[in-house]
């Protein structure tokens, strides 16, 4: 557990780099030479960081990038455990073990969770950049479903991602042909949040994640749950949720803050919870 | 190791509290539960009572600790078949309130209760054969009659938990919320219970528990029986008059 707010050195780490300050939890995958593509280390990297977020409270966002040219090719499939050799491998395993868990646990993050694609996110890598709360890109930035291409589906959650962002023709046609989506028709799809320079991405990114920090997080983390179970409720389920949710929401600290701070026309000070 | 609250609006709350075990169930958590329930047994005041554990754990089980110490001798003598009767004789509405885990013995608190309200997070499981031991305080009874067959033995033979939905999908479980509206959900059903007429309600909940131990014949002869009994009662006149005269009842529990 975290005890003050001094940087995490990023050599706890061999596949990624990781730091929190300034309540922003900074997670860089950090295998630029394969374009940070995953292997089982990775895995157990951004793992135990997630980890380290999710049972800190010295965290309320997490900005979630890449090193180098690319911003994630998914699997490495030079991987021992997904290659396919005489006996084909089970996948499934693979995916119960990683994928799946590390899509549940952004999912699940109580605070916002940014993504910042700073270069190719290819199959899982697409997919983990879309299962993120707010997607940013560089210009130079694009999104390729490569499972079809080599006879897979798209996993971590893209079968169910991409229809709910762009609808079902755009997730056949991306899913079924694996074209390359730039950043920008990706803005315009509404796939992704926002489209910025390549060299102004990191900072914005930042800046987003540092002012994210100082709002009501529970909040956030209650809206983000709101949203994200929408898509598999009813109207009268969702509006039992936001009773329920709003209820939790009013007993906060910093709601409290909030309506003091507007009455008395002063910036109000979250604390969080 | 027992926070209780209340009674409030008739309603007596229950914490386990037990954080650096995740709530086990120790011999002497369920001494302390017993005797808690015992004590607001004949209390007028107390009309419902809803037993809940922490966001983390309703409870993660037995006391393994204890366990280990005993042998067959030791299980033979163990007092603890003699504590969970004493917590089944409580003949008053239970309510339970299950966030996190209710595993093994959790699992089976959870089950003596009449209502089971359950956080999005709750997960229910029997995993005493992971342990090379089994159910010992009516996993194999209760959950059967709760979730069916199939279901009951897959949990008890795999040892693997079920969710909050599955268990609510199921049957075991009465209502899935978020894990903070929990309790706020278990306590509101507590007092629409509480408000209601004493004598009605105990008749009501023993036919209901009675069909877990008759044939259907015999159950609806009880069922009749208890119904009948009700009409000798001053709060069912009173129940169909304020009906009929629009106002809320007054019930005192003659």
């Amino acid at each position: 557990m975290m005890t003050d707010n001094s940087s995490f050195d990023s050599q706890q780490f061999a596949t990624i780099q990781f730091e929190i300050s300034d309540g922003v939890a900074v997670l860089r995958l950090n295998r630029p030479e394969s374009l940070n593509s995953f292997n089982t280390q990775m895995h157990l990297d951004v793992r135990q960081a997630l980890k380290l977020v999710a049972r800190g409270t010295d965290a309320r966002c997490l900005l979630l990038t890449g090193n180098g040219r690319g911003f994630c090719a998914g699997q490495d499939l030079s991987d021992r455990s997904v290659a396919p050799g005489a006996e084909p491998p089970n996948l499934g395993e693979s995916i119960d073990s990683n994928y799946n868990p590390l899509i549940r646990s952004l999912q699940q993050l109580p605070m916002p969770v940014i993504c910042a694609v700073n270069g190719v996110a290819a199959g899982a890598g697409a997919n983990i950049a879309l299962a993120c709360d707010l997607v940013l890109a560089a210009r130079s930035a694009s999104f390729i479903q490569a499972f079809c291409r080599i006879g897979l589906i798209p996993d971590s959650g893209g079968t169910w991602t991409l229809p709910r962002a762009v609808g079902r023709p755009r997730a056949m046609g991306l899913s079924l042909l694996g074209d390359k989506v730039s950043a920008e028709q990706a803005e315009r799809w509404g796939m992704i949040w926002q489209v910025l320079e390549d060299d102004d991405l990191q900072d914005s990114a930042l800046e987003m994640a540092k002012n994210l920090a100082t709002q009501p997080t529970q909040g956030l983390a209650l809206i983000k749950r709101a949203i994200n179970a929408s898509s598999t409720n009813t109207l009268d389920q969702q509006l039992e949720l936001e009773k329920e949710l709003q209820t939790v929401a009013g007993r906060t600290d910093d709601y409290r803050e909030g309506v003091s701070a507007f009455m008395e026309k002063r910036q109000p000070s979250f604390k969080g919870h | 190791m027992l926070n209780v609250l209340g009674p409030d609006e008739g309603v007596l709350t229950i914490s386990l509290h037990r954080p650096e075990v995740l709530n086990a169930l120790s011999n002497s958590l369920l001494g302390e539960l017993a005797q808690v329930l015992e004590s607001v047994q004949k209390d007028a005041r107390v009309k419902v009572v809803v037993i809940t554990g922490s966001v983390k754990a309703f409870a993660a089980g037995a006391d393994l600790q204890e366990m280990a110490s005993l042998n067959m001798v030791g299980v033979l003598q163990n007092p603890r078949p003699e504590l969970w009767q004493r917590i089944q004789r409580f003949d008053k509405p239970l309510v339970a309130a299950v966030n996190g885990f209710a595993l093994g013995a959790g699992c089976e608190l959870a089950m003596q209760a009449d209502i089971i309200i359950a956080g999005e997070n709750a997960l229910f499981g029997q995993p005493e054969i992971k342990l090379g031991i089994m159910p010992g305080a009516g996993g194999t009874q209760r959950l059967i009659r709760a979730v069916g067959k199939s279901l009951a033995m897959q949990m008890v033979l795999s040892g693997e938990p079920i969710s909050a939905i599955r268990a609510q999908q199921a049957g075991l479980v009465s209502e899935v919320c978020i894990p903070e509206m929990t309790l706020d959900r278990a306590h509101q059903i507590a007092r629409q219970i509480a408000r209601h007429a004493p004598l009605a309600l105990q008749q009501a909940r023993e036919a209901l528990l009675k069909a877990f131990d008759t044939d259907l014949t015999t159950g609806l002869q009880y069922e009749r029986k208890a119904f009948t009994l009700l009409a000798a009662t001053q709060d069912r006149d009173e129940g169909i008059a304020a009906f009929l005269e629009k106002r809320r009842p007054v019930f005192t529990g003659k």
